[in-house]
């Protein structure tokens, strides 16, 4: 089971509305390779991973993503917050606030609803650990791109937080794959 | 102000669960590392500690029977960590 912690990983604290960045940043809340993405693709993978090494990392980097899908969520939120619905429809996210107000909607960018189709659980291990560090790495470009677009202090901090842990999490699954593939060999599976 | 010291007790915890949290997806790859076992050992001991401070002062920080609560029901607090500290 889990248990929620009331706080946030990492702190946000934007003092300044701006419905166009939040538009933008959604899409790491429900876009292709966003964080529910994420904690959804490891936490599904975990059960067919043979060795404990691989079922913890999983385990941990798939709630390590619910705590970055609630930090990209409260950015979007604070972005949100106190924005005009003139400010909103100047900021080119009308479309958005016609759908979802100032509510928090896991869609993308560009306004695709949250799917299944973005993660894949392969039932193969080696392949869905190849998945990951891909995964990772698109995660970082996105934060990357994000952070080239945003000029508000309160918004880039975060955003190079959560790319920092995408590395991270890319080399720790690196090693998981590693040690699977010694696993396999010396069981002869191949 | 009360406020400003919850938050920045808040940090506090932050920082050090940042040293677990990494430590920890670290050991998953590296079981037989005595020294960063030995880290994480001691980074929770000083979180644990920290947290107990703060949920005395501010309420539980977790739900479902993790920490125990003052009359009336403090799980409730505000703020929520998506609103503004």
């Amino acid at each position: 089971m889990w248990i929620y912690e009331k706080k946030l990983e990492y702190p946000v604290r934007i003092k300044n509305p701006n419905p166009k960045m939040a538009k933008l940043i959604i899409t790491q809340y429900g876009g292709p390779d966003g964080e529910l993405a994420a904690s959804l693709r490891y936490l599904s993978q975990r059960y067919i991973m043979p060795i404990p090494e691989a079922k913890a990392l999983l385990t941990d980097i798939g709630t390590e993503e619910l705590a970055h899908f609630e930090i990209v969520g409260t950015m979007v939120y604070q972005l949100m917050k106190g924005a005009s619905p003139e400010e909103i429809k100047a900021a080119g996210a009308a479309d958005y606030f016609v759908d979802h107000g100032r509510g928090v909607y896991p869609q993308s960018a560009a306004g695709n609803p949250f799917t299944a189709a973005y993660i894949q659980s392969k039932g193969d291990p080696i392949t869905d650990l190849y998945e990951n560090l891909a995964a990772e790495q698109k995660a970082r470009s996105t934060y990357e791109y994000l952070i080239q677009t945003a000029d508000d202090p309160d918004v880039i901090e975060p955003l190079k937080f959560l790319r920092e842990r995408e590395v991270v999490h890319f080399q720790r699954f690196g090693e998981a794959l590693m040690k699977v593939q010694e696993y396999l060999e010396s069981k002869k599976y191949f | 102000m009360k406020n400003n010291e919850r938050a920045r007790l808040l940090d506090e915890i932050r920082a050090i669960e940042f040293m677990t949290i990494e430590l920890n997806l670290y050991l998953d790859t590296h079981p037989d590392d005595r020294k960063a076992l030995n880290d994480y050992n001691s980074y929770t001991k000083q979180l644990m500690a920290l947290k107990d401070e703060y949920q005395r002062l501010y309420g539980p920080l977790s739900n479902f029977g993790t920490a125990v609560s003052e009359y009336p029901w403090a799980w409730l607090n505000e703020p929520w960590p998506w609103e503004l500290d």
